[in-house]
């Protein structure tokens, strides 16, 4: 096997790894985090696929403006998923 | 039990794209004498751009990006209408702690970098990878560095609205000059020069520079007004 | 395996992108925070544009710009056609996620909570 098919092979298995991870996490800035990762390496399997113009317009706006947007409402709204903060429900003593 | 129902329908689903899409006779059903061998000879030949992606987009497809054009602003004064609020007083955050001095200091070295890297990146649309859309953001991603770093950065509402306004006439206006002179909407009616240089290719890099401006000031009044948001 | 290399390439970008769009749409239709139905659009717009580049994506292809020095090589470079349709759905995907966005702060606001089982039941 040529180094081309193992790069590319290892790229796709972060990006499933990313996208199984941001949907079953309960936090929701790491999932948001785990999205930006997702564009990152969507990214650079543009650029490999031989497609330079839509690498850069992915990398602008998937990984700089999309994480920054969902950071913003993330602050404005709630932190977690089920809108309670799971440690302090664990810590009291009932 | 809705999530039984959920799993086997993507798993129908996903069967039908896997039978469609991983077959190997796909490659054989493709038509290998499509549209891209014209479009790659007219580039070359008509219009003496080097990137047959710039020319698709401006130039074989320009009313398309029209629409594009006219969708990101539908979002923007969307975004605007509903975070409405009365009054903004400048220097007043409602979500940003101070940045520390590395994010200072960094953002005050970067800003002009990036400021240029975004111009040279949308004016060279025509013969390097690149183009009005990529330029754009990456203008909108050096204001949004310096609104971190700086908690009293203010850019004016109403100059990003005129610069924004202006682009998206001028862009018609254009289109509707070619109507006059060639026969259809943004026809190329300016002489196209010689394949490689900088003032090649018609109405392409005029076209590309007003993109250039129009996303910029957008993303730029898009990110201003999502973080100056008070409830 | 006796496959060549092009054909591994090929499986392997078709399936991961079916699986993206597979993960996104049981994102979209099995959780309950609106937020994280958001982020569910989003890697299915991911999935997508994949999709689409690895189809015009020709064995020992090259970027198609006609650099100087490359003036004839029209026959090997790869399809220029799908990349233009994915730098458009890459900003109007955008446009929709920074729309859907600001309506969750808003409807934060208003109801104080983002689950849509509670959204349903709270009137005016």
């Amino acid at each position: 096997m040529s180094y081309l098919v193992l790069i590319i092979g290892f790229l796709l298995l972060i990006l499933i790894g990313a996208a199984i991870y941001a949907v079953y996490q309960r936090d929701l800035l790491y999932a948001v985090i785990a999205t930006g990762i997702i564009n990152l390496v969507l990214t650079a399997l543009f650029f490999i696929l031989q497609a330079p113009d839509v690498a850069l317009t992915e990398a602008a706006i998937g990984v700089a403006l999309t994480t920054i947007i969902f950071i913003i409402t993330i602050r404005n709204t709630v932190r977690f998923e089920d809108e309670h903060d799971n440690k302090n429900q664990k810590s009291k003593p009932e | 039990m809705k999530k039984t129902i959920v799993i086997i329908l993507l798993a129908a689903f996903g069967y039908f794209m896997a039978t469609t899409f991983l077959d190997p006779e796909f490659e054989k059903h493709r038509n290998q004498n499509g549209v891209k061998n014209g479009y790659l000879e007219k580039t070359v030949s008509e219009l003496k751009s080097a990137n047959t992606v710039t020319s698709i987009i401006v130039s074989f497809r320009g009313f398309d990006t029209l629409g594009e054009v006219t969708v990101l602003f539908l979002a923007a004064s969307a975004l605007g209408s509903v975070l409405f609020k009365k009054r903004h007083h400048v220097g007043e955050r409602s979500i940003l702690l101070p940045a520390s001095s590395i994010v200072s200091t960094g953002a005050k070295l970067l800003f002009p970098a990036i400021i240029l890297l975004g111009v040279y990146v949308f004016i060279h649309g025509h013969l390097t990878p690149g183009g009005g859309f990529q330029g754009g953001t990456i203008i909108a991603t050096g204001f949004l560095l310096m609104l971190i770093a700086y908690r009293n950065f203010s850019i004016s509402h109403n100059v990003l609205s005129v610069i924004e306004s202006l682009a998206g006439i001028l862009f018609v206006v254009i289109g509707l000059l070619g109507f006059m002179n060639g026969g259809t909407f943004l026809q190329n009616f300016m002489p196209t020069g010689s394949l490689n240089n900088l003032f090649s290719g018609g109405i392409i890099p005029i076209i590309y520079i007003l993109v250039g401006f129009k996303v910029a000031t957008e993303l730029t009044g898009l990110i201003y007004t999502i973080l100056h948001e008070k409830g | 395996m006796n496959l060549e290399n092009i054909e591994l390439i090929r499986i392997g970008v078709y399936g991961t992108s079916i699986l993206l769009i597979l993960i996104g749409l049981y994102a979209v239709l099995t959780k309950k925070s609106l937020i994280k139905i958001v982020i569910g659009l989003s890697i299915i717009d991911g999935g997508i544009h994949l999709l689409l580049i690895g189809i015009g994506y020709i064995k020992d292809g090259t970027a198609p710009i006609f650099s100087p020095g490359m003036e004839g090589a029209a026959d090997r470079m790869v399809d220029p056609v799908p990349q233009a349709l994915v730098l458009t759905a890459i900003v109007i995907g955008f446009g929709v996620t920074a729309v859907a966005l600001s309506l969750i702060i808003r409807l934060y606001r208003h109801h104080n909570t983002l689950k849509i089982d509670e959204i349903k039941n709270l009137k005016w």
